[in-house]
């Protein structure tokens, strides 16, 4: 537990530990963790949230990338106790009501992955990319999707993906 | 990653208080380079400060027209806002053209000046490096030093500054607002990053315990002709092999200002102020841009496998000054270089 007359974030000196609060696809969760442990590790190792993936740890493959407060960011480059408080949607919080997300199914329809490792980055970056509203063209998609590597090489039927869902969107 | 104590900072003056008490301690903002190197054991801070929630997320209009950009917006916040996009683009296309929308969306302005180098003998612990381990020797000077320095290097450190918007901050003469121990102070861009030298552990001149509150723009923004172009490995996602960013003001075809600096060439930012001196009065013509280029590099040197990169550079100030002229900024997104 968090002690009161400690300004909030203060580590626990006994134990090293500290306490997080935050909300993960819409479930809120409290914890007690090493501060060392990454958001992208909490999930995995803590919530069992095993679709964002670890490519590479260091911020250059996207393939941890998790909505925070609506903004997608690299979940393997910010500890969990820098977002205590903060809401955080990875791909399984997606899919609604039993239908999956209009991305889901555009990736489903155009066969926009072939081994799907990096699949669960590509479509958080992907909902963030249609609700920034930056992109317009063929070209701004592809930049503003240029955090995310396919090793696979799905890249042509991910940008139509994307596209189909902007178009719905 | 060893372990370490985290604190969230309440105000600049608890962030600074914080870091006085402790050498070993560091500030955190977006963590994208910060927790990266702990991660490779390269930074072992025994205490990260949390500056991440300070207030300092505004971008402001300043009394003489220009803009005062808090330290902890975020660059793509920065990139994308209305003011910048329509009085500074040349900083909007730089920021568009690092990282990626996920990093920019955690890296902090104050964080992308401190950014270290992306030099592989510095990442790795068990290679020398003068910068990480003074006195360890430079691993590039006779290794793989493609991506390193062609200006400005010494026989200590070959390492060059990766930051894109810095090029852009450099033309722009940005200044940079601190806060410390001894009060508050401001430092001109070009007096904030520091070239190698015998010291190339300290990469620029903030004294221990001073945090970087804000960045200040002057009025002049060279809207109407700029541009920055990178040329790099891949088209997107990649530190530059060389980058320009160019600012114009242009009457009746002649240039009557010109701010010209570059970036992956050395170990800050590099403007030439004898090169902008150079085309300032003259025609906006090849002949006259290949001259500021020759300037620029009229002491430049490789080291092997780097030697291309001064040709590189030559013909990039060439097309970003001809990119400027014309008004025809180099795009972010359609990546042919016009
Ligand atoms: C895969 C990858 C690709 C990238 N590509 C590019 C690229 O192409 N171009 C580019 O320019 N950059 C690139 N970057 C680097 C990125 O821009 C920087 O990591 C980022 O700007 C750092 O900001 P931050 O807020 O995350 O800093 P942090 O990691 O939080 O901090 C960096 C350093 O600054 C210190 N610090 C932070 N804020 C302050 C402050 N206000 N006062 C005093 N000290 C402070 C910290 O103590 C730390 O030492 C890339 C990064 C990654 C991981
Ligand atoms: S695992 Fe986070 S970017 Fe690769
Ligand atoms: S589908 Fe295999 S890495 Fe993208």
């Amino acid at each position: 537990m968090q002690q009161r007359n400690q300004p909030a974030g203060r580590a626990d000196g006994a134990s090293g530990t500290v306490s997080v609060n935050l909300t993960v696809n819409g479930t809120r969760h409290s914890l007690t963790l090493d501060p060392r442990t990454s958001l992208l590790d909490l999930l995995r190792e803590h919530l069992d949230l095993t679709g964002s993936k670890k490519g590479c740890d260091h911020g250059q493959c996207g393939a941890c990338t998790v909505l925070l407060d609506g903004r997608r960011v690299v979940s393997c480059l910010t500890l969990a106790v820098m977002q205590d408080g903060a809401n955080v949607t990875t791909v399984e919080g997606l899919a609604k009501d039993g239908h999956l997300h209009p991305l889901q199914q555009a990736f489903i329809d155009h066969d926009a992955f072939q081994c799907g490792y990096c699949t669960p980055g590509q479509l958080c970056s992907g909902v963030a990319l249609i609700a920034e509203g930056h992109a317009k063209t063929a070209d701004e998609i592809r930049e503003l999707m240029s955090g995310n590597i396919c090793r696979c090489g799905a890249y042509t039927n991910i940008l139509a993906a994307i596209q189909q869902a902007m178009r719905q969107s | 990653m060893i372990n370490f104590q985290y604190v969230r900072a309440n105000s600049i003056a608890d962030a600074v208080n914080l870091i006085a008490d402790d050498p070993a301690a560091k500030f955190v903002a977006g963590g994208t380079n910060l927790i990266d190197l702990m991660k490779m054991d390269v930074e072992q801070p025994t205490k990260l400060i949390d500056i991440s929630r300070l207030a300092l997320d505004k971008v402001e209009d300043t009394a003489e027209g220009g803009l005062r950009i808090g330290a902890m917006v975020r660059n793509s916040d920065l990139a994308y806002h209305p003011a910048v996009e329509a009085r500074y683009p040349v900083l909007s296309s730089a920021i568009r053209a690092g990282a990626s929308q996920q990093l920019r969306n955690m890296a902090s302005t104050g964080g992308n000046l401190l950014q270290r180098t992306r030099c592989a003998y510095f990442y790795d612990i068990a290679l020398p490096c003068n910068k990480r381990t003074p006195g360890s020797g430079c691993g590039a000077l006779a290794g793989h030093n493609r991506m390193h320095a062609i200006l400005g290097t010494s026989d200590a450190c070959i390492a060059v500054f990766p930051s894109d918007m810095c090029v852009a901050l450099a033309l722009l003469e940005a200044r940079v607002h601190v806060s410390g121990p001894n009060g508050a102070r401001t430092i001109a861009f070009d007096a904030f990053h520091r070239l190698p030298g015998e010291t190339p552990q300290r990469d620029n001149n903030l004294e221990p315990g001073e945090m970087i509150v804000a960045v200040e723009l002057p009025s002049a923004g060279f809207a109407s002709n700029y541009s920055y172009l990178k040329i790099r490995d891949r088209l997107s996602y990649a530190f530059a092999l060389v980058s320009v960013g160019v600012g114009l003001e242009i009457a009746d075809g002649r240039i009557k200002a010109a701010r010209l600096a570059l970036g992956g060439v050395a170990h800050k930012p590099w403007r030439d102020t004898r090169a902008e001196a150079a085309l300032a009065g003259q025609a906006a013509n090849e002949a006259v841009f290949r001259q500021a280029a020759d300037i620029v590099l009229r002491d430049a040197r490789g080291f092997g496998h780097n030697n291309f990169k001064i040709e590189l550079a030559r013909r990039a100030i060439i097309r970003a000054l001809t990119q400027a002229a014309n008004g025809t900024p180099q795009s972010q997104s359609n990546k042919k270089i016009a």
